[in-house]
């Protein structure tokens, strides 16, 4: 093989590297951070390509936790955000990060643990009781410790609790989405903090031997709210194009797409609250 | 046992029944690797071959900083790139986070410093007598170096191809500077990540098979060129 027979190897490779800007042509794209919750349950699959179809607007998804979501919203690498942690997003509103706020959706986090619940947390009507529990018992408990929206609400009920967990033998920062959480919880026999949707659409492609322990505490509410980049900080953000998205999601149609998301045996994952 | 023998036959079922975005996944990825180990070879080997060649100050610290570069943290460039072309970065103006050519510069940062090195390394253990031989036959010092580089292009070609199994089984850097958007930036390696945190372990075995053939290949190609070189 001499050198010149590579070059027509190099020629051909080139040739296909331009194959990359027809990909990139076509509908206009708008980048949406969300979470991992929503990516992996399938939502966005199911959802974007009702909007997309209608508007001639494709809509990317790029999947990380809430807290990064929100900082590469406030860089203007992305149009708007789609995540779950309000106190954040309503301040990073007021500091003129992102323009308005909605809410689009809600469900609950839930207290998840082995089935033979050797903490005996089961059926305890508040989170941080339970929490308490779970402490007292030092039974090994998972945290997502990425700062995503699941994380932040944990930390809230520790703190509720009285309790700082962290360099505690028993607490495990697993430190990736929600699913891959819920899969190290399984495993090592602990007690997890998740959202209802990831719970709902994963446990059977899992199989995982949990149950829900705790729910319905006010503290476990779960809001998802929707916010495009401000396009006066980061004038390249396609804000436009962004509210035509906002507007969809937040309208009866959109709403009614969101509550027509069901798990395999028809319950709803998320459900819709626009107003 | 169950989840590996399952996820096997639906790994088979989509490499043989041509699933559209199994091919579209692996051709992303070919073309993004494809095109970085262009521009890291254009870049590379010239260096490689000149610290390898010529003496000049600051020769040796170079060699020494190609070959700490070359085993960069890939997640580490991919911060470094995010940073820098992240829309409120220094070159953010040029609109490049989240698209291919993102994952390509990521890849070039990757690759070159391999190239670089394992050139060096080629052209500077290329046998003295060589060199001499060229010299005493009145050759100048481009004729040399000619003829060294052509003693050496098998290994100059191994280093390329060195240079791009290591970017196509990389998975930090582009997941932090593509995104991982289906259809747009989403490779074999970030696919794998992403599937097998869903747990849908069938498409994340088909790109292993996937990726552990091209690295077959690769070898493969390897082993036959040095046998070349050798006879």
């Amino acid at each position: 093989m001499k050198i010149g027979k590579i070059i027509p190897l190099f020629f051909v490779l080139s040739v296909l590297f331009f194959y990359i800007e027809p990909l990139d042509a076509g509908a206009i794209r708008i980048r949406c951070a969300s979470t991992t919750s929503t990516q992996n349950s399938g939502f966005f699959d199911y959802l974007l390509p009702k909007f997309e179809k209608k508007n001639g607007i494709k809509v990317d998804i790029i999947a990380v936790g809430t807290g990064q979501a929100l900082e590469i919203g406030k860089r203007g690498d992305v149009d708007l955000v789609i995540v779950h942690s309000k106190e954040d997003e309503i301040r990073m509103v007021r500091e003129g990060y992102f323009v308005e706020r909605f809410n689009i959706m809600y469900n609950d986090f839930i207290i998840l643990g082995p089935s033979d619940d050797p903490a005996g947390i089961k059926g305890l009507k508040t989170a941080p009781n339970a929490f308490r529990k779970i402490a007292a018992s030092g039974k090994s408990f998972m945290s997502r410790g990425d700062n995503s929206g699941t994380h932040k609400t944990e930390l809230k009920i520790w703190q509720e609790a009285k309790i700082d967990p962290r360099e505690k033998r028993w607490y495990i920062e697993v430190g990736q989405g929600m699913e891959n959480t819920l899969r190290v919880a399984d495993q090592k026999r602990g007690y997890t903090l998740t959202d209802r949707g990831t719970w709902l659409s994963t446990k059977d492609r899992n199989r995982f031997n949990m149950e829900i322990l705790v729910e319905g505490d006010p503290l476990l509410f779960n809001q998802y709210g929707i916010m495009a980049v401000n396009p006066s900080k980061h004038p390249h953000t396609k804000y436009r194009e962004a509210k035509v998205f906002i507007d969809w999601i937040v309208s009866p149609a959109g709403q009614k797409a969101i509550a027509d998301f069901k798990d395999r045996q028809g319950n709803a994952i998320f459900i819709p609250n626009a107003k | 046992m169950e989840t590996i023998f399952s996820g096997f036959l639906k790994a088979i079922g989509l490499l043989i029944s041509f699933d559209k975005e199994l091919y579209g996944i692996i051709l992303l990825s070919l073309i993004i690797s494809g095109g970085a180990v262009i521009i890291a070879t254009f870049l590379g080997l010239p260096l490689g071959i000149i610290t390898g060649l010529k003496k000049f100050f600051g020769r040796d610290f170079l060699a020494t900083l190609l070959n700490t570069f070359m085993g960069l943290p890939p997640v580490v460039v991919g911060l470094t790139v995010y940073l820098i072309l992240s829309r409120s970065g220094p070159l953010g103006f040029m609109d490049l986070i989240y698209t291919p050519y993102a994952m390509v510069i990521a890849q070039v940062i990757l690759a070159t410093p391999i190239i670089a090195a394992l050139s060096h390394s080629t052209v500077v253990a290329i046998d003295p007598i060589i060199r001499d031989t060229a010299r005493t036959l009145g050759a100048t010092s481009s004729q040399i170096a000619w003829t060294i580089i052509q003693e050496s292009r098998y290994s100059l070609v191994t280093s390329v191809i060195a240079g791009f199994g290591r970017i196509t089984a990389e998975v930090g850097a582009v997941l932090i500077v593509g995104g991982n958007i289906a259809g747009y930036t989403r490779v074999m390696t970030t696919t794998i990540a992403l599937e097998t945190s869903k747990g849908e372990f069938g498409v994340a075995i088909a790109l292993g098979i996937i990726l552990i053939l091209i690295s077959f290949l690769i070898n493969s190609m390897l082993h036959a060129i040095r046998k070349k070189g050798i006879r």
